[in-house]
């Protein structure tokens, strides 16, 4: 039961990493990013194409796919998601899911549909006192962890964090004391594509490699979002560990229900909170 | 009078012409219906099972054409052969759809391929419909020569009844008594699980446990977690596609083989121990229908096939190439493509090629019985080139490996 508990969440950390990439950019700039999921996908190809092609270990990708993809997603704001910024949100929804099939069509000329050989960077399993578990998938559990406390201190507690925690509530006050807002948007993109990206070098040695990955994957992720609060990023990270514990133990004793599950606690915390587990209400002010 | 024969004649003449146009000189127009034979392959282009089917196995198909043109030159009864294909993205109600545009619009004799039970049942039914030829190669339901077979649709390469007595009796009788099954909660995985059960309780063994797994999914620790506390002597897992590698990946990672709980696969396709590498699924037993490096024939096949693919086949790729082959050999000897003067000379009809071998399609339920092989993945120092995954390790001949007829469901109509 604990064993299962762990494992829920590991799977997790996946949720928590993308569901808070996808809270931060949502929060900043009021984009939901349909490619996130590609962005996933793109990590662990990255990981893939790094050790397939130039001989690169686990260890190096880790360091280096997320900030390339990260300046990619940069690039992306800059020529693409900005024209879209001043129109109805569900512009840069289409733009971002029809990016999303290009983004999987292209891989999938290149690599097929089958799925890409990677090798476990870590041997062995490691003692937790109660259980023996898979040394990999601890570490797994512990970097993103690492992340995401790092992500809520660059927002919670630096310079940086607290303009873009303020362009993101109140854009326009936030511009009348002076700060550049405009200035900080195509970096929080790129942040939040980066995170995806991490989460995808880390599935690499655990989980399919191959163009449609992120494809489910996206779905239950803004359910988590939805769960945590839209622009909670503390929020989205806790439910991403929760919704991985609960569809966990879905899997074992309902598993009829285990693939709605996610779902039914999104509309039943909708109901009963409905701006999220974490999300504060807004109120005119 | 004359004025209005020669106007007949003239037309006639025309008509002829036109008919020609598409048959050729002389290529017995009453004979092929629209002067021309169309082979429609339906399957996934894009999807899970683009790979190991998709496109592919339209080149599959020209092979065959290319050969049984070579074969008859000009004595071919078919002289124009054409090939269509469309993606049916593994969804029933497009494949549907595509049945009914290829056999209306396009003119298609005889659709081939078609993976994803669901989507086969769908074609199968549009073959009923339209009285034209379905032979399925992609599917593996029973239902297709069972409770859903008709007079115009036969089952070509494997089917669950095939893989549950090939690997479960096979791993069962080697000592493996017990086993958690763990499968996909849909059709295939539900059908694959009882057709397993079946077969390991009828060699000696027991089930412990079985369980549904949500589909897609990517996390199997769950029941990984879950298996060493049944204490099974091996997981038999129905999972496919990228299913299969995730839990195979998650199974490595969990070390059970140290545990001495084994691995044996429902459904596997070499592209599978291509994406995992062999260490991945060493020494794990499987059912194969047929193997790229299994005899002399099929490389030399394999060969060919990778001329124009760059790869190396999967058995469903040589399966079609067999099917249409064997399409274009019934035509021959019917001297139409009339669907039921072809089917007259199918069904019974046994022969031999590079797939099938001792084949025969069954009249009675249009299940095509060929030799099935046990095969085991090989230790990496066994592997001397990029594909050579698989160890013959059985031969089960035809008559064992497919579901007996005293067993069928089928009434053909």
């Amino acid at each position: 039961m604990i064993e299962q508990v762990f494992n829920g969440l590991v799977s997790g950390a996946f949720f928590a990493l993308l569901a808070l990439g996808l809270a931060v950019i949502f929060g900043m700039l009021g984009v939901v990013n349909f490619a996130h999921g590609a962005f996933y996908m793109l990590g662990a190809f990255g990981a893939f194409i790094a050790l397939d092609s130039f001989g690169l270990p686990f260890w190096a990708a880790l360091v280096l796919v997320p900030p390339v993809l990260g300046l990619a997603g940069v690039a992306l704001e800059r020529t693409l998601i900005r024209r879209l910024a001043s129109a109805d949100p569900l512009y840069n929804f289409l733009l971002t899911f029809g990016l999303t099939l290009i983004l999987q069509d292209a891989m999938k000329t290149r690599y097929g549909v089958q799925s890409q050989p990677y090798p476990l960077p870590i041997q062995g399993s490691v003692n937790l006192l109660l259980f023996e578990y898979p040394a990999y998938q601890v570490f797994v559990f512990g970097f993103s962890c690492l992340v995401c406390v790092f992500a809520w201190f660059l927002l919670a507690r630096t310079r940086i964090g607290m303009i873009v925690r303020a362009a993101t509530e109140r854009p326009e006050l936030t511009r009348a004391f002076g700060i550049d807002v405009g200035r900080w948007v195509a970096p929080v993109f790129g942040f939040g594509v980066a995170l995806a990206a991490l989460a995808g070098v880390l599935a690499a040695p655990m989980r399919a490699v191959n163009p449609l990955m992120g494809a489910d994957l996206i779905i239950t992720v803004f359910a988590v979002v939805v769960i945590g609060g839209l622009g909670s990023v503390l929020g989205s990270a806790a439910a991403g560990f929760l919704i991985g514990v609960v569809s966990a133990l879905g899997n074992l004793y309902v598993p009829a229900l285990s693939q709605t599950l996610v779902f039914i606690l999104m509309a039943v915390v909708l109901l009963w909170r409905p701006a999220g587990l974490f999300g504060r209400e807004e109120t005119l002010a | 009078m004359t004025k209005r024969v020669s106007r007949t004649v003239a037309a006639t003449v025309v008509a002829m012409g036109l008919a020609a146009c598409g048959g050729g000189p002389g290529g017995g127009a009453e004979k092929i219906s629209d002067g021309k034979i169309v082979l429609a392959v339906l399957n996934d282009q894009s999807g899970v099972y683009a790979d190991l089917s998709g496109k592919n196995s339209v080149e599959a198909v020209k092979m065959a054409i290319a050969d049984y043109k070579a074969k008859y030159g000009d004595k071919a009864v078919a002289k124009t052969i054409e090939v269509v294909s469309a993606d049916h993205q593994n969804k029933p109600d497009i494949a549907n759809t595509k049945a009914q545009e290829m056999y209306d619009r396009q003119k298609a004799d005889i659709i081939l391929d078609v993976p994803t039970s669901s989507a086969a049942l769908a074609v199968a039914g549009q073959a009923k419909a339209k009285k034209k030829l379905h032979i399925n190669v992609g599917a593996a339901t029973t239902a297709l020569t069972g409770d859903n077979c008709n007079k115009y649709t036969f089952h070509w390469a494997y089917d669950t009844y095939m893989l549950a007595h090939g690997t479960g009796t096979a791993v069962t009788t080697e000592g493996a008594k017990s086993w958690y099954i763990v499968y996909p909660d849909y059709a295939f995985g539900q059908d694959m699980q009882k057709s397993f059960s079946t077969a390991i309780q009828a060699a000696g063994g027991t089930v412990v446990a079985s369980d549904p797994t949500p589909f897609p999914n990517d996390n199997f620790s769950t029941f990984l977690l879950k298996a060493p506390s049944l204490k099974p002597s091996v997981i038999g897992t129905m999972q496919a596609g990228g299913d299969l590698v995730n839990l195979v990946k998650q199974y490595n990672e969990f070390k059970l083989r140290d545990k001495g709980i084994g691995l044996a696969v429902g459904l596997m396709f070499i592209n599978d121990i291509h994406s995992l590498g062999v260490d991945a699924f060493q020494g794990t037993k499987f059912t194969d229908a047929w193997y790229w490096n299994g005899s002399p024939e099929n490389r030399a096949w394999a060969d060919k096939f990778q001329q124009v693919a760059a790869t190396r086949p999967s058995f469903a790729h040589a399966a079609n190439y067999s099917a249409a082959l064997q399409y274009l050999e019934a035509v021959q000897r019917a001297g139409t493509d009339n669907s039921d003067a072809v089917v007259k000379q199918l069904e019974g009809y046994a022969f031999e090629d590079v797939f099938a071998k001792n084949g025969q399609v069954r009249a009675e339920d249009h299940r095509m019985i060929h030799d099935v092989y046990l095969a085991q993945v090989k230790a990496k120092a066994d592997v001397k080139e990029d594909w050579d995954y698989e160890q013959i390790i059985k031969t089960i001949p035809a008559a064992e490996a497919f579901k007996p007829l005293s067993e069928n469901t089928c009434k053909l109509s």
